[in-house]
Formats: C-alpha cells, structure tokens, sequence
C-alpha cells in the first residue's frame, strides 16, 4: 500500500534520496573525536578492582599500600561514593509489583556479579591505576551464587538480595480467556521449549566517560560516549545533587550503540563520583574484557510455547510461559524489564488470531545485569512465533508460506488490535510476503532444495514475519515515572550569510541521524543540502528530547526537524514579503532563492538574512525578523508506531560436521517514508548480521559458580564478513498518517526477525533426519547432538 | 588493560640476546611478530622486566635450500609462507595450512619461530610441523642444537626450549613426487583457531600408501601425530575401507580437551569428519597421479 503523492514527492525532494553522510570521510579517515581521544588539563585515569566471585561478601577493603604507589591520586570504595551519590532503584510504576535493590555506584556490602567494580584507583595513567589495584587487597567472603532460573525461583532459595524476600523482579499475566479449552479441542496443538542464550552489543567504541566537575562554579561537565544525553544530565544533576542547569553532557563522536549505552552504569557514576572527589577530570575507558562484565547483556529467556490451530490450518491461539533471568539488578532508568513485557506482547503480532495467554517471569541471579539491546524483545516473540507457525503448518500439511498467507492480517484489516492490546495503524504484512516469495524466488528455491536433497545436500528455507515497535510515546517510559523524554526538540536558524543551522537533540552514533536531519530541513526549509548543518550531542547546545532509543531519530526527530523547518521557513517568507513588497502566500523558497508564484528568482535567502541581520533599519516598521526558530514535538495519537516486514533465509546444512553456511538472506520491510533509502538498507543489514550473530555465534557463555567463560573476542565470536551472506533489501512504503513526514523507525527491523529465520531455516534443513533445534545461538556442537551424531 | 612498565632492548645478534636475556636474570621475554606476546602482557598473564625484540636478528631470517631439506628462518611471517616460492614447491603443507592462520593483519607480523615456540595445540604451524617431519634448529648459548618436531611439543605450552633458547630454524624434509598432501580444519569462523584440523603426508607407491604422516591441531594438549590411523594405512590400498579403519583408530590416538563449547566427543567425531575427507581427497589425487 503506497500513500498518494504529495508535497513531499517531488521529484528533486531530498527526502528519499541516498543522500551520503556528512561525517563518514571524516571518521573513515580516522579522525574521529570519541571521548577516549579527549585530553582535558589535570585529568586523571580510573580503573577498578573487580569482584572475582559472582556473590561475595566484602569482608575488608586494604588499599594501604596502593596509596603510596606512582601516580596514586584516589582509592574509593562504595562507602566514599555513597558519601556523595544518591542510590537508584531500576523499577517502573506502571510495572505493578516490579522490584530490585537500590544500587551504588561501587558496592557496599556484599559483591553480586563477577566482574562488579568493587574498588576505584584513580591515577595519572591508566598503567599506573592498574598498577595500583593489583596492590589492593579485598578480602571477599563467598557466597552461594543463585545462577539457575529454576532454582532461583524455588521457595528458600539463596536470594540475590535479602531484602528483597525473593528473587522474583516482576511477575506479569496476560489472558485474553478460555485458553485451556481451546486448546483442549483445537484440531492440532504445536508446542516447543525454547531457549535464547544471552549476548550483548560488542561496539566497536566501548563505552568511555570523562567527568569533569570544577566545586568553584559548582559545576559538572561530562564527556560520555552515550546514545541519551538529556537523561544522564537530569541523573547526574538529580543523584549527584548539582542543580541541573549545572550539569552539561556532551557525547562527541560515537563508535556504535545499540541500546548498550543509555542505562546507567555504576563504573560511569563512580567516575563522575570521583571527578567530584578530586576536583579534576577523571577517564574512565573500558576495555574489551570490562565491557564483556559489566556492558549490559540481552535476551537469556527459556520460552515455553505452544500455537493451536484449527482443521485448515488457521491460527486460534497462543499460550506462552517466559523465564528470563535478568542479573543482579534492574537497570535504571529503563529496568530489565522491558525486554520481557515486549516479549510477551509482540508474540504473534503479525497474525491474525484472538486468543491468548501469557505468563512472564522476570528472575534475579548473580549475573551482569541484561536490558534494552537493539530489538528489545522482538527476535524471542519472532522466533518462537514463527517456529511454531512452521510447526504448525507441518501439522497441517501445509507449505509454510501458504501457512503464512492464511494467517498474516490481511493489508485491509487496518485499523486493528492485537490480543495482547497493541493497537495498529496500517501494516502491509501480505504485500511483504509476497514480494519476498518473488524476491528469493520461493518456488525456485524449494524445487531446488528436493533436487539437492537426494544428492544429499541439506538446504534450508526459512522465513519470518515481525512488527517492530518504533515512534514511542510517553507511554513507553513516561507513564512509569521515569524522567525519559518521548518528545524532541529542534533549534532551526538562519546564518547572516543565508546558511542554516539545526540544533536537535537527537542524536548520532553512527547511524546517520545527522544526515537525515539534513536532508529534511533542507527540503522543508528550500535550501541546498550542504548550506544544512546539523549539530547534535550537547545539552547546553540542543533544546531538551529524547535523543535514540526505541527506533524514534526518524520518526520524531524527523518530525520535529520538519516542523521546525516549515515554521523558519514561514518566517523567511513574512520577511522576505516584506522587503519585496509582497504578500507570503504568493512566495516561496526554493534552492535558497525566494520565488514568486511563476518560479522567477526575486532574492536570495543570503539577502534576506544579510537585511535582516545588518539592515534592519531597512525593513518596514514592526517587521519581525524571526529567523531562529524552536520547536517541539511529542508523538500524538497511536502510541506507537508500528513497522512491520518479513525475512527469508537460506541456509546449508552439512550435517556430518553440524557447521552451517548462510547462503543468503532477504529482508522486505516497511518502516513508511523512507527519507535515505542508502541509511535504511545499511541499518536493516547491520540489524540482520546482529540478528545472524544471535542465531549462530553469539553467547556470553557462563559456568555453574557464574563465571563467564568466554569474556573476549577470541571466545565471544561475533559475526564477521566471511560468514555472513548477501543480504538482499526491498521495501513496501505505508507511512503514518500520525505525522506529516510519516516515519516509522527501521533500525531494529533487521535484528527482530533475523534469527527467526535462520531458526526456521535450520530446522527446514534438518527435516530429512528427524531432528529440530529450538535454541540458539545454534552452534555445531547442539546442531550435532540435536542430529543424534554426538 | 595496560601492560605493566617492562624494559626493551633489541639486539642484533643471536650472542646480544641471550647476553640480555642472562642480564635480566630470566626475567625477560622474546618479542618475535608480538601478536601472542603482546596480548599476554596487556592482559598482564605475563609481566617481564625486559623485552628482547629479537626481530632484526638477520640469523633468524631466511628461506633456503640445503640439499634434501628446505631451511626456513624463525623469523619467517606466515604472509610468506603463502608466498615464497620455495615453501610452495618443497613445503606444500606450510602454504596449504597458512591460510587458515588468523587473518592478512596478523599474518603479516607473526613468525612462524613465534608459533611454534608458543606451541598452542590449536595452532597451524606446529602440526604442520609435526606432519612434515620437521626439526627444530635450536639455540642456547652452549650452542646449536637439532630436535625433531615429535621431541620438541612436550605438554601444553611446553616445548623442548630452554629458558633463554631461541628457536632460530626449521628443516623441513622436501616434498617428492610420490607425497600427496591435505590440510583442512574446522574453525567457527574463518581465520578462528579450530576446533580440530589436521595436515596429512601420504608416501604413495602407485595407488598404495607406503608411509602416512597425520597430525592433528586441537585434538590434545598438543599437536600430535594420529599413529594408529596412520598404521592403519601403510601398505594399504588407499580406499574406502582403509580410511574407515584411519577414522576409527582415532580414538585412541586423539585426547581432545572437553568444554561445554566443544565437548570431547565433538572433537573426536570431527577428527574422523575431517580425516576422512582429506584422506577421501587424495584417493582422486592418487588415482590422477597414477
Ligand atoms: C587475532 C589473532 C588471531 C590469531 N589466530 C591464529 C590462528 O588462527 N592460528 C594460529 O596458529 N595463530 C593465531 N594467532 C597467533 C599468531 O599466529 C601469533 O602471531 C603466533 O602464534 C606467535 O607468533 P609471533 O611471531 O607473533 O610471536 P610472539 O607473540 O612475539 O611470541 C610468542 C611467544 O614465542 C616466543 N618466541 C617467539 N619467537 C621465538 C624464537 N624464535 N625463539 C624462542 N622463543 C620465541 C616469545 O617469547 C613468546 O613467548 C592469532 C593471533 C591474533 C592476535
């Protein structure tokens, strides 16, 4: 379904085109500016002593020697920091019943994950800090850590925090009724356990912070590689006492995100902690084996699931139990809960079917903590959706892309409901499949797959279909209490030499979000794209907003830009019409030149801007030269705004060594306008290879005492080039009519369904031997054991 | 992490680096290409008071022949042993092995003296080695000192070198028309170390094995050579029954280590994937030869 042509078509519009990014020469060419290459005067280096153990108690703190070594400027310990920062507790209201333990920037007490900063050593160098903590002597008393879901759960266990009474952080139902009849008569009944291993978001830049907080202004100042710049200026003003005009966060140039840096981490407050401490600029740069034990982890769910469907293969209902084990604490602001409630709220989506029930447990153990990483949730409800409607659809007899054609809402459903309350707009799920059958030739592959086959060479197909949940509004966060904005604002100006500045507070950390900007305000405003820059990342500099979570820089940055955009343009016209003696409805501007309603060029904006700047004295009386403009805007209407597409996988299967190859993979998806056609497939494809990763590589592996075990990028295998196939990308176009850009995000689209698709592809592989695999990453070695080989 | 403080020198000569070594009282290590040293210092698993960067120690270089051997300095990069002319026509198993060896980056710095001086069991170079018949040209300062690849890997990261040796060559047997030779692993990704890869040498007298060398990497706390499978193949006809017979004696020639990863049973179960494939290869090789 595509939306009528209007006044964001036309021909030479930049919204749409693939336009290339600003900063990518730049950063290409090394020149970034990330935190770690920031020098301040003064500064100093922090590193921590970390807990060995998963839960110990924290007998006694020596750092007696450490004091005197070289460079030795502070040793902290969680009774310093606690001296001087508020506790945060990561719990939401609108989560009813949710808990967790207050949290410190370093413990006090007792340690609660492997790897838990214990001790800060502040130092002229890094090297010398290092130095330093291996003279600190800890004396940790072990205890039981709670490591398993089960056990966690059972009455009496080991708890992970005593004050709490159990282990349990949140407890959810869903029931749309009648659950166990239904499925008690339904013609087939589909189930499966599944389990998704944790991982985590391995950036290229780990996550770096230089606080630097001057008592004689009583104020702080802090470089911090983070995707949210807004909500750690109102946490730190807030935990740290320092009122917030005080506080200034400015997050330079960004290797990578993904969701893993807008929480709170204790290393980052301490730091900020012992910035205040010292009176100085404090670095703090984790390396690759910190970030493995202390960035957020994701997924780590055990599903259990089943699908009833009726005697010609339509879906009637869901039931679904979901265990997640989530670490020692939730994380603030946002929670680890999200990731679950998602879970259980996008299971099905797609499908057209009215039943439904779902219990979600949301466990504590001795664990980093997990949370919101790029497609919170969604690769779990996709990938034991669609395994289950494969499932079914054997059960019926029927192709899986005919099951899907059944069962998919129909294109002029809209607008509907799912049966756990998400409301859409308009989605286009059967013009996706279709296009995908075509795109990977569907047929073709199949005929070939039973040609090969008897050659014994073990081809699968899979396919996933998903929505995305993107353009939130406050009632994602804002509802909960917590102080994280859904609405963002832009500063739009006119230079004295006519070229243009936008201030947003959205943000960049390699996504192109600066260029997209760029791109709508020099189309709204008529100007060249390269007059347009666009300036990001500084509370001091940018009106306040939510800055990049949950799929949102298009869709309401863009939308912000745009309306920000339009109302400067407006008021170029009211002086324009007013040095050419017209009126502004007969003028326009286009290419940076005012025209009059034939096209003729009658001024430059460079004039106008020059007049209004330096001449003023020109301009008729009461003339207002407004040629900065604010504005903001917050998502009205849906809540959020859904995206929707479907992925294709083919896979090759040797089933002797259980190693897979990726042949290739497709997307079809439809995030509404497409404002850089370039910037949207490169998101969905690095999106699909996080996904592939998911589905075949990565695991953040743990013994049974809660030590990871594979905590560097030797043992952590992340998707590289030479494993990862073509991936081919269409569109189908259905913008929102919620806004006049009509966005929808597109980032996590690639990662929501990805691993669905290799799981469906894999287990299609399997088929001639009997053997499934409901698990991923799905490695050789239970590839093998679900092959009866090992 | 950072690396704690350490001293650097860089001698010239074979007699400057132990001279350094034995100022430092042992507590110094050899710097070859650095892409195992350097890792282990900043993750402070090592932290000697000296490094001697032995890279410009023109003896350690080199790649000659030497009647019926080929004399391959330890100095040599792996990026040469996908080059040199002399590797690919005498020392075929080296060139075949090289490109599963990490990636170009890393392959353009490390030694293969620094490889099999580490002697990881999950390294390419150090079962070639094994496979090839290799001797180890040692150096101490007592002087030179031969020792063939089955003598040299003692134990896990153990080799036949002393404190302050230097490992300065490898003599390598040269191919004849009559070898056949395969390298193959299976690694998670490429350029990963595997979890298990094996170099096969068959001595062919027209289509019948007269000698088998086969080592294989990742199967033990070594490389190790699989000499039950190998017997199973001299003075046999090299056919489907002959390797079904190599892939079973691999129980007891393997001690793959066990993890949850790659449980022991994997590994062995791949070994015999893995021999039986390369040995299966050379079946058509022998014929076309024949
Ligand atoms: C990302 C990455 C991936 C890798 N992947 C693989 C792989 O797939 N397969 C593989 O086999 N290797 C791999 N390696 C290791 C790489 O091949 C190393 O370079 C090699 O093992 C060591 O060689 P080096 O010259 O770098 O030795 P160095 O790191 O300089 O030294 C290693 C050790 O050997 C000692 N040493 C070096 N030379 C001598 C000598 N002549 N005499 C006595 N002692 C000496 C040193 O003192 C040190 O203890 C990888 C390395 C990296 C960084």
């Amino acid at each position: 379904m595509n939306a009528p042509l209007g006044a964001l078509d036309r021909p030479n519009s930049y919204i749409g085109r693939s336009v290339s990014r600003p900063n990518a020469k730049r950063l290409l060419a090394g020149k970034g500016r990330y935190v770690t290459d920031l020098v301040l005067p003064r500064m100093v280096h922090a590193a921590f002593l970390r807990s060995p153990y998963a839960h110990a108690r924290i007998v006694s703190v020596d750092a007696e020697a450490a004091r005197t070594m070289p460079g030795v400027r502070l040793i902290a310990t969680g009774g310093d920091l606690a001296r001087i920062c508020q506790p945060w507790t990561g719990t939401l209201d609108h989560f009813k019943g949710m808990k967790s333990a207050p949290q410190l920037p370093l413990p006090v007490g007792k340690a609660t994950w492997a790897g838990q900063a214990v001790v800060a050593i502040v130092a002229d160098t890094r090297a010398q800090a290092e130095d330093a903590a291996e003279a600190v002597m800890v004396e940790f008393e072990e205890l039981p850590p709670v490591i398993d879901i089960d056990a966690a759960r059972e009455p009496g266990a080991d708890r992970v925090a005593e004050e709490l009474g159990d282990n349990i952080c949140f407890h959810a139902k869903l029931d749309t009724g009648g659950i166990d009849g239904l499925f008690a008569t339904a013609a087939h009944v589909v189930e499966e356990e599944f389990l998704f291993g944790r991982h985590t978001a391995v950036t290229l830049e780990p996550r770096a912070i230089l606080a630097d907080y001057e008592a004689s202004e009583e104020r702080l100042t802090v470089h911090h590689a983070t995707q949210t710049p807004f909500q750690f200026q109102d946490l730190y003003s807030r935990h740290f006492g320092i009122p917030e005009a005080q506080v200034r966060v400015v997050a330079p140039d960004i290797g990578g995100s993904f969701g893993m840096k807008l929480h709170v981490y204790h290393e980052d407050m301490a730091v900020v902690g012992l910035s205040i401490l010292l009176g100085r600029p404090v670095k703090f740069v984790a390396d690759r084996i910190e970030s493995f034990v202390s960035d957020i982890h994701a997924r780590d769910h055990r599903v259990r699931a089943r699908m009833a469907i009726d005697a010609a293969g339509t879906i009637i209902g869901m039931d679904v139990d979901d265990v997640t084990a989530i670490g020692a604490f939730s994380t603030y602001p946002r929670t680890s809960a999200v990731e679950g409630n998602q879970v259980i709220r996008l299971m099905g989506a797609p499908y057209r079917f009215g039943n439904y029930r779902a219990e979600l447990s949301v466990v504590f153990q001795n664990k980093v903590q997990t949370s919101q990483y790029r497609a919170v949730g969604h690769p779990i409800a996709a990938a034991v959706t669609e395994r289950l409607v494969d499932m079914a659809a054997a059960r019926a007899g029927l192709d899986p892309a005919v099951m899907r054609e059944r069962n998919l809402i129909a294109d002029d459903a809209y607008p509907c409901e799912s049966p756990t309350g998400y409301r859409f707009e308009a989605l286009s799920h059967q013009e996706c499949l279709a296009r995908l059958k075509a795109m990977m030739d569907y047929d073709g592959l199949r005929a070939e797959q039973a040609v090969l086959r008897a050659k014994g060479i073990h081809r699968g197909i899979g396919i996933a279909s998903f929505v995305e949940i993107s353009n939130p509004s406050p009632a994602f966060y804002g509802i909960g209490g917590a102080r994280i904005s859904a609405q963002d604002g832009a500063v739009v100006k006119v230079t004295p030499s006519g070229e243009v500045r936008c201030l947003i507070s959205v943000t960049e950390q390699g996504q192109g979000t600066e260029t997209i900007i760029g791109q709508i305000v020099a189309d709204q405003l008529g100007v060249a794209r390269e007059k347009v820059r666009v300036i990001t990342g500084d509370t001091e500099v940018t009106p306040h907003g939510g800055a990049t979570w949950a799929c949102r820089g298009a869709g309401i940055g863009g939308e912000t830009a745009l309306r920000a955009a339009r109302a400067l343009k407006a008021n170029v016209l009211k002086v324009a019409a007013a040095i050419l003696q017209a009126r502004t409805d007969e003028l326009d501007l286009l290419d940076g030149w005012i025209v009059d309603a034939v096209g003729q060029q009658r001024l430059s904006l460079a004039d106008v801007a020059r007049i209004a700047y330096f001449r003023s004295d020109t301009l008729p009386p009461g003339t207002e030269a407004q040629l900065t403009v604010a504005h903001h805007f917050a998502p009205q209407g849906y809540p959020f705004a859904f995206t929707n597409g479907i992925q294709g996988c083919h896979v090759e299967l040797d089933a002797e060594t259980g190693f897979v190859k990726i042949l290739k993979h497709w997307v079809v998806e439809d995030c509404g306008r497409i404002i850089n056609p370039l910037l949207v497939d490169e998101q969905v494809r690095g999106g699909v290879v996080q996904g592939l990763g998911a589905a075949f590589f990565e695991e953040c592996l743990y013994d049974a005492a809660g030590q990871l075990t594979n905590g560097s990028l030797a043992d952590y295998l992340v998707p590289m080039a030479c494993e990862m196939p073509d991936i081919e990308i269409d569109h189908v176009e259905t913008p929102t009519l919620d806004t006049i850009l009509g966005a929808k995000g597109c980032g996590e689209a690639g990662t929501a369904a990805a691993s669905a698709a290799a799981l469906n592809a894999v287990n299609d592989a399997m088929t001639p031997f009997g053997a499934t695999i409901a698990q991923i990453p799905m490695t050789p070695a239970r590839l093998l054991r679900a092959l009866g080989r090992i | 992490m950072k690396a704690r403080a350490f001293r650097y020198v860089r001698p010239a000569t074979i007699a400057e680096a132990f001279d350094a070594f034995a100022e430092a009282g042992g507590e110094a290590s050899y710097l070859a290409g650095g892409h195992s040293l350097a890792p282990a210092l900043a993750l402070r698993l090592q932290a000697p008071d000296v490094l001697i960067d032995i890279a410009h120690i023109g003896a350690l270089r080199g790649i000659v022949l030497d009647g019926d051997s080929l004399r391959i300095g330890a100095l040599t990069r792996h990026a040469e042993a996908l080059t040199d002319p002399h590797i690919a026509a005498h020392a075929p198993l080296l060139r075949m092995a090289a490109p599963h060896v990490a990636h170009p980056a890393i392959r353009n710095r490390g030694t293969l003296g620094g490889s099999v001086a580490l002697a990881d069991p999950a390294a390419e170079f150090p079962a070639v080695m094994l496979a090839m018949g290799a001797e180890m040209e040692i150096a101490g300062p007592d002087g030179h000192r031969r020792v063939p690849a089955e003598a040299f890997f003692l134990d896990l990261y153990q080799t036949a070198l002393e404190p302050g040796e230097l490992l300065v060559a490898f003599h390598v047997p040269i191919a004849r028309p009559s070898h056949r030779w395969a390298f193959d692993e299976f690694a998670r990704r490429r350029g990963d170390y595997a979890v298990i890869g094996a170099g096969v040498m068959l001595d062919m007298d027209g289509p019948t094995v007269a000698e088998a060398r086969i080592a294989f990497l990742s199967a033990a706390a070594t490389p190790v050579r699989a000499r039950q499978a190998e017997s199973c193949l001299a003075g046999r006809l090299l056919d489907a029954g002959a390797i079904a017979d190599a892939q079973q004696a691999l129980a007891g020639d393997l001690d793959p280590p066990d993890d949850e990863q790659t449980p022991a049973a994997m590994r062995l179960h791949l070994g015999r994937v893995l021999l039986g494939r390369l040995l299966g290869g050379l079946i058509d090789n022998a014929a076309v030869a024949a």
